[in-house]
């Protein structure tokens, strides 16, 4: 049992580092992606035919499609022709994209849902549509997306375990090459312990947002 | 164009492993997570406990990491599994956890007066649960099941990461043998179909199955 406790004091550090690729993507995934999802929503809902329809096939694909695909494509295929980035970045932009339009039809379901009695409301009070939207709906609208925004929230930190795959340094390869390296089940185990720990507390600290700007209705 | 016929088998074969994975993993966790959530619900404690820690650990840790574990990490155990079966218990554990938990807050949505009335009948417990609650729970569940079932196609792609033959890791061999994107493109077709037709048919199946609350 004390050996165990030591190979896992041991192995702690280089884990850890691990988890600082996953918190770097996942942070700058969501600055891209909750206010893409936003503007792609508004877009979406009061743009024009054109850039509906883009949005349309933006959504369509990069919500039917694998993230795993989405992240070869980026990886192995854009250097194919001839573009290439840091695999940070590829990895970015492609959570960003696909976590962007899973939002963006939240988002999107949101504004929908807002009667259109506000709308009226607004034009009445000579509020342009600008206006409309920025002081009326877009507040309502983020209350009520709130818990299905925290739960993708959530889904994102076990989604950035697909960075593995890539061979990026995150917080489940490490434990993978530490697993192959000393052939020993512990780093998995840490892995899990690690990752619930985290979803846990995310979901814990969501609920408590969710509870301060639960809808009244 | 002659291109993508010749490499459209490679990516058939890729997509018989995808869809094969798929319907096993979906027929075998329907029935599971339906006990699984009926043993939460009215389960003794100790079951009520176990399933518990089932869905939270099942939920809160990656898939991946739950299939390299399952893959890589039961051997170490000398537990030698196929990796067809490796990773449909490692998807069936995971999508069971989720569709349990959809599948208990459905019976749980249904109102207390069933059970009295089916009390007053004179039913068993285990005649309440099959004749009058699990019904209109799989009814009420449909959508958020559907769903759960359409990701699952998804998460299918993510046995391309343990060396299996799927449609993705057939596609991303082609691209890298032949340094040709055009695979990939032909991968995202794919994929958007088969996705585009399950949505549709599972629409259709709410639509036969919705409830007229």
């Amino acid at each position: 049992m004390m050996d165990h406790m030591e190979y896992i004091l041991n192995i702690l550090p280089f884990i850890l580092s691990g988890l600082k690729l996953t918190a770097k993507i996942y942070v700058a995934t969501l600055v891209i992606a909750l206010p893409l999802g936003l503007l792609a929503a508004i877009g979406k809902v009061s743009g024009s035919q054109f850039i509906k329809k883009v949005l349309f096939l933006y959504t369509w694909i990069w919500r039917g499609t694998p993230l795993l695909l989405q992240l070869f494509f980026m990886f192995y295929g854009l250097p194919v022709i001839g573009i290439r980035l840091s695999p940070f970045a590829a990895a970015t932009i492609t959570y960003a994209l696909n976590y962007g339009a899973y939002l963006t039809e939240i988002f999107r379901g949101g504004i929908e849902s807002i009667d259109k009695g506000q709308y009226e409301a607004a034009k009445a009070l000579g509020m342009s549509y600008a206006q409309t939207m920025r002081r009326i709906i877009i507040p309502q609208t983020v209350r009520r997306v709130l818990p299905t925004t925290c739960s993708e929230a959530v889904n994102l930190v076990k989604d950035t375990a697909l960075l593995a795959v890539l061979g990026m340094p995150d917080l489940l390869r490490i434990a993978t090459q530490i697993f192959t390296r000393d052939f020993n089940i512990t780093p998995f185990v840490v892995a899990f312990v690690l990752y619930l720990i985290i979803s846990s507390v995310l979901v814990k600290l969501f609920g408590k947002l969710e509870k301060m700007y639960s809808i009244y209705e | 164009m002659e291109y993508v016929l010749t490499i459209l088998p490679i990516l058939m074969k890729g997509l018989k492993l995808s869809l094969t994975v798929y319907v096993i993993v979906i027929s075998l966790v329907f029935p599971l997570a339906t006990l699984a959530a009926i043993g939460k619900v009215s389960g003794p404690r100790v079951l009520k406990r176990i399933l518990f820690l089932y869905t939270w650990i099942w939920r809160g840790t990656p898939l991946l990491l739950q299939l390299f574990f399952i893959y890589f990490g039961l051997p170490y155990f000398d537990i030698n599994l196929s990796p067809l079966v490796s990773v449909i218990i490692a998807f069936v554990l995971n999508v069971g956890a989720y569709e349990t938990e959809i599948i208990r807050a459905g019976i749980e949505s249904i109102d207390k007066g069933q059970y009295e009335a089916a009390k007053a009948l004179g039913m068993t417990n285990v005649q309440t649960m099959r004749r009058i609650i699990i019904p209109q729970t799989i009814r009420r569940v449909l959508p958020a099941t559907c769903s759960e079932a359409l990701l699952t196609f998804k998460d299918t792609a993510l046995v391309a990461a343990i060396g299996m033959g799927d449609l993705l890791r057939s596609a991303k061999e082609v691209v890298t043998t032949d340094f040709r994107i055009t695979a990939f493109f032909i991968a995202f077709i794919i994929y958007l179909f088969i996705s585009s037709i399950l949505v549709l048919v599972f629409s259709r199946l709410e639509r036969k199955y919705s409830i007229y609350e």
